[in-house]
């Protein structure tokens, strides 16, 4: 029993959400497969979702667990199901060639070892200045975490949570735009019956500009 | 026995750093594009989970409402983006990355 003294819960639960962090983060990566890849990416945003509940941000994980793993991870699948293009890929072969894994290999490392140096240089506390205990924005361990997010973006950052709601609104319009099947004049839906009505309409396109 | 080390913020704003690190390996060695999507959201989830752990080191909630911001442009990007995605594979049903040198269909 003396091997666990000093293990505190926060460290099993550190331990096993970020195992299932990386683990999941490599298997988007590696998988060829992109349905198992999405899948993956469901185990490291739950994974990131422990993690805010181990930091008591109780409320964004929940936003995560429903809007990430429930609405975003959906939207892949539905698009990978919409499209069927969910067989495997070889990735044993390297399209850009000429050492192209190993240059992102080196850039992965650089971009990881940043910010290692940056905490080895200031042995891993913040530089910022914290809250003062009586700022509007300081963590209270009495008030809940969602009234003070509610406060913050209701009062402090009202403006710009009004400015997300027409980025939304836009993205939706974007979105429609996008997707929708484009219906130009020449535009045959089944190639089988393409034969005669395209001739036909070459014919009138002819007399429309003559 | 074996000294138990704390968990100390800095062992989140690590693993932060190598779900960053790893997605964007993944970006760059992925061709398909949805899988290279997957990455992006693995980066910004990463970054998420750094703006949390500052929250907690700084005792201040602001970290924690620009993941709130950070969610919604997420959610905005990632339907604009599989609107393109679908445009796209619609057209060339076995399109990489690496197909799509111009802008336009």
């Amino acid at each position: 029993m003396h091997l666990l003294d000093g293990v505190t819960p926060e460290l099993i639960v550190f331990i096993l959400a970020s195992a299932a962090c990386i683990a999941g983060a490599l298997g988007v990566v590696l998988n060829s497969n992109p349905v198992h890849a999405a899948l993956s990416l469901v185990g490291t945003l739950f994974g990131i979702a422990v993690l805010f509940v181990a930091q008591e941000a109780n409320f964004l994980a929940a936003v995560q667990v429903i809007v990430y793993a429930g609405a975003i991870v959906v939207l892949f699948l539905f698009v990978l199901m919409l499209l069927g293009v969910d067989r495997a890929e070889d990735l044993s072969i390297e399209p850009l060639g000429g050492g192209q894994r190993i240059a992102a290999g080196i850039v992965g490392l650089s971009i990881l070892a940043l910010p290692l140096l940056a905490f080895a240089s200031t042995s891993g506390e913040a530089t910022g200045a914290p809250a003062a205990a009586d700022a509007p924005n300081a963590i209270t361990k009495t008030t809940p975490d969602v009234a003070q997010l509610g406060e913050s973006l209701f009062t402090t950052y009202l403006f710009a949570f009004e400015v997300t709601s027409v980025l939304l609104v836009i993205a939706v319009v974007g979105a429609v735009v996008l997707a929708r099947k484009v219906r130009r004049a020449d535009y045959v839906e089944d190639p089988l019956v393409e034969a005669a009505p395209a001739a036909a309409r070459e014919s009138s396109a002819a007399e429309g500009s003559a | 026995m074996i000294a138990v080390a704390q968990v100390t913020p800095a062992w989140y704003l690590a693993l932060g750093s190598v779900l960053f690190a790893i997605g964007a390996v993944g970006l760059l060695v992925r061709r398909n594009p949805l899988v290279m999507f997957m990455c992006v959201e693995l980066m910004l989830n990463a970054v998420a989970l750094t703006f949390v752990t500052f929250s907690r080191m700084l005792n201040d909630i602001n970290g924690q409402t620009v993941v709130v911001f950070v969610l919604v442009v997420a959610a905005a990007e990632v339907v604009v983006g599989l609107g393109i995605i679908v445009a796209l594979l619609r057209k060339h049903p076995s399109a990489t990355a690496d197909d799509i040198t111009v802008l336009r269909g």
